[in-house]
């Protein structure tokens, strides 16, 4: 019998009941929440007369619709001056309040983006089903965990019974061998994988990434590899357990200690696929043939290299890509053959679940340090994913780095990734972004994302225009 | 949840590939604590000319003559035809909120992302995969025919066009179950209590470090 996949373990491990027709109760270990996505489940709950079945699988916090300028922080929940949000927000703090689910509120320096504050916190842990509001929750699966995005009613559920009702997904192997060049990110290489399969490659698949240099890979960039599994359409993203995991890990809030960690790890060395496993699906990509990667247009797979040129309508290989491309051009403002490092910006957005962790900060510190912000950027915005990201990047001063070259230096939320709150884009204005959409008006109405690494969004933001950040 | 068993509606056509859940209902209509009250700002940045707000009165805002569902002839659809990977994108489920707010109570398409599809399931909205061809083939009569209706019969899991032509469906046994009754599954899920307490003792025994 040919071996399992790391996909096909989990599974197995969490299946409570199976059922004649294919599906399958499957436990959530961990189910973590936010204001925008569970207002609807709570109130669910209470019209049934249903309580949670267990509270702590739950961990609560505020992202999207927090404000991130200190002075509106200042006042906690009362500060935020949209009140369409502020109820939002404060819906959150009274259902925990009245459930009983724990929660890091405003004002809590453990509040964050929730895909940034689970593992920060060890609360996402190998072998564990992880589940949230928010198709992002791929992001866990860096940790060997089945991470998955739900919709409010299956919070719901989760909330009722710790389970869902799924059907098992196909195995998808992405395998990345050979090494990165340098300035090569975990983005550069999910960009370029959703170059190559598209942006419904990956329906119906869990997707692993494998390979040598995913094994090289930090967990920052290997969370930002699964975060935007979804944008393949593949909403598992994993990676295999191994010591960079455990070292991650290890004396986290949440983790296990002592003996039990001891436990933990050698249990946790079984998550990865056999070397027999079997997959439905493998695409080989070689490390070395990656570039610096820039979108140009309204779908993550259309995507290029910073070296390269926005594609013309003859590119296109049938009827309906040609009409995408046209489309795209009319929207972003672009035409084909137009080189990427003419793309002007007008504003620059380093943050969100993608990359808004320490090693993505320390990166396009790296690159802003000792430079200014081109005097054509209006904007040059830098959002720490949590509370404590926050305060690890003031310790190592990338906050003086970033303000003296000038960039702003927020508090933590989702900010101008999906613009809920007040950071957003003019219409029609270029942004580079470390994001994961360049969806027509995910940043604002009207606005024109470019999905880069931090530290080409650093670049980006110097130079005015993009640049090669291997050159820079 | 709302019961589907035969639906006969008339169609609109959405002749656009990888519509997103950010275009379906654009964040800011995110704020609400709601699930109803979305179908104004459906499909908000397509349909308007102007920006859209949360407390906006969309009676008064100009209308994008272009789009389809603003043209008179789909006035009172009620069975979306899309493209393929309908509903990419964001877990939102704000969006078939927004749809069947709107009134609409099936999308056809030739793929779903699978959050999206999955999601319709909770709502009462049937999402039927077709082949390409029968999607071409529907785009192709809609935009020929006014008053282009299809009736759909979970039942026989099948869509039937005025012409006659009957196209059958693929559809889990147990998501059809659900829908023809309008079963909330979180009730099912409950008659399993004894199983899921039974796996929670293994696993507390077996990975205790998953509990506080």
């Amino acid at each position: 019998m040919a071996g399992q996949t790391l996909y096909d373990k989990l599974w197995q491990q969490h299946v409570v009941k199976q059922r004649d027709d294919g599906t399958a109760l499957l436990y959530i270990d961990r189910h973590l929440l936010h204001e925008v996505t569970s207002p609807q489940a709570f109130e669910g709950l209470r019209l049934a007369g249903r309580q949670p079945w267990r509270l702590d699988a739950n961990l609560a916090t505020p992202d999207h619709n927090v404000p991130t300028t200190a002075e509106e922080r200042l006042s906690g929940i009362d500060g935020i001056q949209d009140p369409v949000s502020r109820i939002q927000v404060k819906t959150l703090n009274d259902n925990c309040d009245s459930f009983g689910i724990e929660e890091f509120a405003m004002g809590d320096v453990r509040q964050g983006i929730v895909h940034v504050v689970g593992p920060e916190q060890g609360a996402t842990l190998p072998g564990m089903t992880v589940v949230c509001g928010d198709s992002h929750t791929a992001t866990h699966g860096a940790f060997a965990a089945l991470a998955h995005g739900i919709g409010t009613s299956e919070v719901e559920h989760v909330l009722a019974t710790q389970c869902l009702i799924q059907r098992k997904m196909k195995n998808l192997l992405v395998r990345i061998d050979g090494e990165l060049g340098a300035g090569i990110t975990g983005k550069d290489v999910v960009l370029h994988v959703i170059g190559v399969i598209g942006t419904a490659g990956g329906n119906g698949y869990a997707m692993e990434f494998g390979g040598s240099a995913v094994r090289a890979m930090s967990m920052e960039g290997r969370m930002t590899m699964c975060n935007m599994a979804i944008e393949a359409g593949a909403r598992v993203g994993m990676v295999a357990f191994d010591d960079i995991t455990a070292a991650y890990i290890k004396g986290r809030p949440y983790a296990p200690q002592g003996e039990m960690w001891e436990q933990a790890v050698a249990v946790w060395q079984d998550l990865r696929s056999d070397d027999d496993a079997q997959f439905d699906k493998v695409v080989e990509v070689n490390a070395a043939d990656i570039k610096p990667q820039v979108t140009w247009g309204t779908s993550p797979e259309m995507v290029t290299t910073v070296d390269g040129v926005v594609p013309s309508e003859d590119d296109a290989s049938d009827e309906s890509a040609r009409l995408a491309i046209r489309r795209a051009h009319e929207y972003m403002g672009l035409k084909g053959g137009q080189k990427i490092t003419d793309i002007h910006l007008d504003r620059v957005f380093i943050g969100s679940c993608t990359n808004s962790r320490i090693e993505d900060l320390r990166a396009a510190a790296a690159i802003a340090e000792g430079r200014q912000v081109a005097a054509t950027v209006k904007q040059a915005l830098v959002v720490p994913g949590s509370g404590l990201v926050k305060q690890q990047a003031e310790a190592e001063g990338l906050d003086k780095v970033f303000i003296a070259a000038g960039f702003e230096w927020r508090e933590p939320g989702c900010s101008m990734c999906l613009a809920m709150n007040a950071d957003k884009l003019g219409a029609g204005e270029h942004c580079a972004s470390t994001s994961n959409r360049n969806f027509e008006g995910r940043q604002g109405y009207g606005g024109r994302t470019h999905l880069v690494s931090p530290a080409m969004a650093a670049a980006a933001a110097i130079a005015g225009h993009f640049v090669d950040v291997r050159e820079f | 949840m709302k019961e589907f068993t035969v639906h006969s509606g008339l169609v609109a056509p959405m002749d656009r590939a990888n519509v997103d859940t950010d275009m379906i209902i654009p964040k800011q209509f995110l704020k609400s604590i709601k699930r109803s009250g979305f179908g104004p700002n459906l499909f908000d940045e397509l349909r308007y000319l102007d920006e859209g707000q949360p407390d906006a009165d969309n009676s008064q805002r100009p209308l994008n003559p272009d789009f389809v569902l603003n043209q008179p002839r789909y006035q009172g659809a009620s069975v979306l035809l899309a493209r393929e990977n309908f509903g990419c994108g964001s877990s939102r489920e704000h969006a078939p909120w927004a749809l069947d707010d709107f009134g609409f109570r099936a999308v056809i398409a030739p793929s779903f992302a699978d959050i999206f599809y999955n999601n319709c399931f909770k709502n009462g909205l049937l999402p039927i995969v077709l082949n390409e061809a029968a999607v071409d083939r529907l785009f192709q009569q809609c935009e020929a025919n006014e008053g282009y209706q299809l009736t759909i019969d979970l039942h026989q899991q099948t869509v039937t066009t005025p012409e006659g032509e009957v196209l059958g469906f693929e559809v889990d046994e147990f998501r059809r179950h659900c829908l023809l009754n309008g079963l909330d599954d979180i009730g099912l899920t409950l008659q399993d209590a004894d199983a899921i307490r039974h796996y929670e003792q293994q696993r507390r025994q077996q990975a205790p470090w998953l509990f506080r």
